[in-house]
């Protein structure tokens, strides 16, 4: 990806080729009385590819998406939608093509899930009839919430309501779907399956914009990331590219028998640095090529190895690194009570690590 | 406007009034009170029991009624006449007060109920644009309030031309005046009650102060609405013609200045703009 960059300049992102990007949002301010909510915030969302809008509670993902839909207009900036602007006279077909869930699930609680359903399907213009219960029906099955659709949505479960919106989200079949925090709520085997309708979405040509805090949802979903905190893009671009650029060169982490002193790797050549990791060293290497050299150095110096394994950075990892740099950048100093917040969610949703 | 979504979104609040009890129950109770109970046991004391007394307190009452009211009494008898007083003049208020009371307390919380239950986000992101949803709200709002008016006056026809039509030979209920009245000059005042009543929705935070709000509002309306209807019903000629026509175009105006106060960052719940 081309415009893979940390936004700390303040400067204006380059230009996204409007033909590939079902939405941009550009520089976009946003003030709520005192709170600065989005400070030039840059958002690009490619067609066809899932994008994944990435920060803590806070971060401006919620006003981004209001701002897509244009149910929030922007103080500055300009924000485009199927090249139109949602906040315009293009608004209500913009909205049309759109499928939204919210980070909490807007349902009412007096209908029963159909009726709910049949609400939305009548405010998107789907109208009313056999065709469209069919089509609700289908809708609710795919969350697999059909046999609960006479029920009052009052008495849904957290995890229910959740999988009605989605169903509610998805029953016009829309171009582009924004999902607020989807599966907050879910069972890990309906989160399983939330993520496999978004990945499923964009195999049929649709666009997801996914926000979230938990990492390991975004890892392996996303094509496209967005990190934001307070209300500013730090970062977006392809996952693998960013962490190209955070960790250009290999890294192992190698672990030796007890007793065993790997220090020699330090001075070997094609080294680049050496950290102490959990029983061994992480070794940061000019070339891959070098791994196996420095393996053959360790054996011939008869140490006993007892595991050479490659680290590839997950999301968790790159995301830290990028709001590591964010906050060295705006305070000069590390360590803050929000980021050890984020470190503790991701940590009880059964990040990695 | 796209009308089909305007009646989906007030059919829709219309359902969920229905499902909840806890809100129809006392207005019909409210209702039955007095639109039946109340005018039943007056009408019955007077026209059956027969009590001199009562009869006769209530014959000087009607005695301080204008000249135009006074000569529209029908009746041979004096339990007839006083009868026939309180079906058409004493009970005017109350096809005032109760619509208005019930179309309050629906228009109250449509809006800020939205915000409070969250379903707010969900139509601001819909393409439904904010007048269609201010209208749909507006009428979800008229119909329980009218709906009291066509059954509570229904009832209150039938009761009456029972009770007093016998002593005054035979149905007259209702009269030329409270059907100008039910027709042309309460809907005008529901309507501007209910457009106070959703700019308040709009913009307040939660549905309690929303009620003690319109509360404050809706009062001197009721009060202005009472005293018309009760001027029309005694008085004649055009006067009723007038009076609802100044209140449907002050209804249109204030309708039409109602319809900016539903935003959808208001729906969010969100100062936009400030």
């Amino acid at each position: 990806m081309d415009h893979a960059r940390v936004d700390q300049t303040n400067q204006p992102p380059p230009p996204a080729d409007p033909t590939k990007m079902v939405a941009t949002v550009a520089n976009v301010d946003k003030r709520f009385g005192k709170v600065q909510a989005l400070k030039r915030l840059n958002i690009d969302v490619p067609r066809a590819k899932i994008t994944v809008l990435l920060g803590p509670n806070g971060a401006g993902k919620t006003t981004a998406i209001r701002m897509i839909t244009g149910a929030m207009t922007p103080d500055s900036g300009a924000v485009q939608v199927f090249g139109g602007d949602p906040g315009g006279a293009e608004g209500e077909d913009i909205r049309r093509r759109c499928g939204v869930v919210s980070a909490k699930p807007s349902l009412y609680d007096r209908l029963s899930g159909r009726d709910n359903l049949r609400y939305a399907a009548e405010l998107y213009d789907l109208g009313r009839g056999s065709a469209v219960d069919a089509r609700i029906l289908e809708a609710a099955a795919q969350f697999g919430i059909e046999d609960a659709l006479d029920q009052q949505v009052g008495g849904y479960s957290t995890g229910m309501k959740t999988r009605l919106a989605l169903a509610r989200s998805i029953l016009h079949d829309p171009d582009l779907l924004l999902l607020d925090e989807p599966t907050s709520g879910l069972d890990p085997e309906s989160a399983q399956s939330v993520l496999a309708m978004v990945r499923e979405m964009t195999e049929r040509g649709r666009t997801v914009l996914l926000c979230t805090h938990l990492l390991l949802e975004a890892e392996g979903l996303a094509d496209e990331m967005v990190v934001v905190q307070d209300g500013t893009t730090l970062m977006w671009g392809d996952p693998e590219e960013l962490a190209r650029r955070y960790w250009p060169h290999p890294e192992v982490e190698i672990a030796a028998a007890p007793g065993e002193d790997l220090g020699a790797v330090v001075d070997m050549p094609g080294v680049i640095d050496v950290a102490a990791a959990d029983g061994g060293l992480r070794v940061v290497m000019e070339s891959p090529a070098v791994i196996g050299d420095v393996v053959q150095r360790l054996a011939l110096d008869g140490i006993s190895i007892r595991s050479v394994v490659p680290f590839k950075p997950s999301l968790e990892d790159l995301y830290f690194s990028i709001r590591r740099e964010y906050q060295i950048d705006q305070t000069g100093a590390a360590g803050d009570p929000l980021w050890d917040r984020v470190r503790l969610e991701s940590s009880v949703a059964g990040a990695p690590r | 406007m796209n009308w089909s979504r305007v009646v989906t979104v007030a059919r829709t609040d219309l359902r969920q009034l229905a499902q909840a009890k806890d809100f129809w129950m006392p207005m019909t109770i409210l209702g039955s009170f007095f639109f039946v109970l109340i005018p039943a046991v007056l009408l019955l004391t007077v026209t059956r029991i027969g009590d001199v007394n009562a009869v006769g307190k209530i014959s000087e009452t009607l005695e301080v009624l204008p000249e135009a009211a006074k000569s529209q009494i029908r009746g041979a008898t004096p339990e007839g006449q006083t009868g026939y007083a309180l079906a058409v003049f004493l009970f005017a208020p109350v096809a005032v007060i109760v619509p208005l009371t019930i179309s309050t307390a629906v228009g109250a919380s449509t809006i800020v109920g939205e915000r409070e239950r969250g379903t707010g986000e969900f139509l601001a992101h819909s393409p439904a644009s904010a007048t269609e949803i201010y209208v749909g709200k507006l009428i979800a709002s008229l119909v329980p309030g009218y709906l009291t008016v066509v059954v509570g006056f229904s009832l209150y026809s039938v009761l009456v031309n029972l009770t007093v039509g016998p002593s005054v030979g035979g149905w007259f209920f209702p009269t030329a005046q409270w059907w100008i009245m039910i027709l042309w000059v309460l809907p005008p005042f529901l309507a501007i009650c209910l457009s106070f009543v959703l700019r308040l929705s709009a913009r307040v935070n939660s549905t309690a102060a929303a009620q003690q709000a319109s509360g404050l509002i809706s009062l001197p309306l009721i009060m202005i609405a009472y005293s018309q209807a009760t001027g029309i019903l005694f008085g004649a000629g055009s006067l009723p013609f007038f009076v609802g026509g100044v209140a449907w175009v002050l209804a249109g105006l204030s309708l039409t200045r109602g319809v900016r106060s539903v935003t959808r960052a208001r729906l969010l719940g969100v100062a936009d703009g400030t």
